[in-house]
């Protein structure tokens, strides 16, 4: 009966779930990995998830954590979270181009995505969860386990680190 | 940036997380301010190509229909992957030795057990509370019922109009290969039909048989057809067995 109720609810989620792993992993094997022990955590824990409660944020909150204690997530939180304080923000350079000029930019969405990824996982997970997954920050902080003013604060210097990504893939042109 | 703005207040008013007074401030603020409008301008543009990432990354359907598989199914256990490749090694070539000298002298007795299991697959079902998981006599609702839960799918016979009737199916397992059972009644018979792919250690198990035969006292047809293995078991009589085995083989060419 278990498994057959995860099923109904969790199966839904896969393709969305599948996505957000093959962007932290940047591959499709470990992102099969991922996506297969994120299920089977969930599936164990599953007589613990509270029923009327957020399924997705439940999902999400598994996968990232599992992702984290991988090898290939240890491996990017050496490189990328040097810069643990939140408030590291507001020392950022502003972007030098125009916003005009990054509109342009935008258009280009290839460029885009290749700026996407090359961003540190912490700006990438927060912009994928906002943008792509649609999360409201309430539910962003419930699957970082974060208050809302950082998520706030995050989010915020994830767009700017994408602007700046962007302009830097834009001087190559 | 054109003004001291938090970029944090930018970027909540952008995700409508803003409180409807510090909106409406703001709002009021972006029309006086041009730097702060392209901002806000720029961020759009940005956020609408970003739906380029949502669906970029597809599972392999294959992947997707082994994770409904694996659900119930426990994964393997994560120490597994720190065993030192020679104890793996060695391990594995000990358990291909066990099985080669034991496919070897003991075939008969392989046959008879897969016999076995398939006659007690046949039973348990009998002797469930619930035979089945999908109750239907419409084979246009047990056929996709299947599909997702195994990896093939087969054609269920028009049954209406015949003395066998569809009772259901379920999700079965021979040789670790998940498969397919159909329950048939025939008046106070029960007949199972159970189909699987047809994978070398059920051929080596069980040549594929002409005729029904009598084994474990049930008797049993077997044959295989487009890569899967029928099998045919119940205390029916055979000559009804051989009927139904050739509505299943009609439909499944």
């Amino acid at each position: 009966m278990e498994p057959a109720l995860f099923e109904q609810m969790a199966m839904p989620l896969f393709d969305q779930l599948y996505n957000h792993a093959h962007w932290l992993t940047g591959n499709r094997s470990d992102a099969e990995d991922l996506v297969q022990e994120t299920y089977a955590k969930a599936l164990k824990g599953f007589r613990s998830f509270a029923a009327g409660t957020n399924l997705r944020a439940w999902m999400y909150r598994i996968l990232r954590n599992t992702f984290l204690t991988s090898r290939a997530g240890l491996a990017a939180q050496k490189t990328d979270w040097l810069d643990e304080d939140d408030e590291a923000a507001e020392s950022l350079p502003a972007p030098t181009a125009t916003p005009e000029h990054q509109l342009l930019a935008a258009e280009n969405r290839q460029q885009l995505m290749d700026a996407l990824a090359s961003l540190a996982v912490r700006d990438r997970e927060i912009l994928l969860f906002c943008e792509v997954e649609e999360m409201s920050y309430r539910e962003i902080g419930q699957v970082l386990d974060v208050p809302l003013g950082t998520v706030m604060s995050r989010l915020s210097r994830a767009r700017q680190h994408l602007r700046q990504a962007l302009e830097r893939r834009n001087h190559g042109v | 940036m054109a003004c001291d703005r938090n970029p944090a207040q930018l970027s909540a008013y952008l995700d409508g997380e803003l409180a409807s007074a510090e909106a409406a401030a703001l709002e009021l603020h972006i029309r006086t301010c041009p730097g702060c409008a392209a901002e806000i301008a720029a961020a759009l543009q940005l956020r609408r190509s970003m739906a380029a990432a949502r669906e970029r990354y597809t599972p392999d359907p294959a992947f997707k229909q082994r994770m409904l598989l694996n659900i119930g199914v426990p994964s393997k256990p994560r120490w597994l992957s720190f065993i030192p490749a020679t104890v793996a090694t060695a391990t594995i070539a000990i358990v291909l030795a066990t099985l080669l000298w034991s496919v070897r002298s003991s075939q008969q007795a392989l046959r008879q057990e897969t016999f076995r299991e398939i006659a007690d697959l046949h039973l348990s079902d009998l002797a469930s509370a619930n035979p089945v998981d999908v109750v239907s006599t419409d084979r246009h609702t047990v056929k996709p019922w299947f599909a997702g839960r195994i990896p093939f799918s087969f054609n269920v016979p028009e049954f209406s109009g015949t003395e066998f009737s569809l009772i259901g199916g379920r999700v079965a397992w021979l040789e670790q290969e998940p498969g397919a059972q159909l329950l048939l009644g025939l008046h106070q018979h029960r007949i199972s039909v159970l189909i699987v792919r047809d994978i070398p250690s059920i051929a080596h198990a069980l040549p594929s048989s002409t005729g029904v035969e009598n084994r474990a006292s049930f008797n049993m047809s077997t044959w295989t057809s487009g890569g899967l293995r029928f099998f045919v078991v119940s205390d029916a009589d055979p000559q009804e067995l051989s009927k139904l085995t050739q509505m299943l083989r009609q439909a499944n060419p």
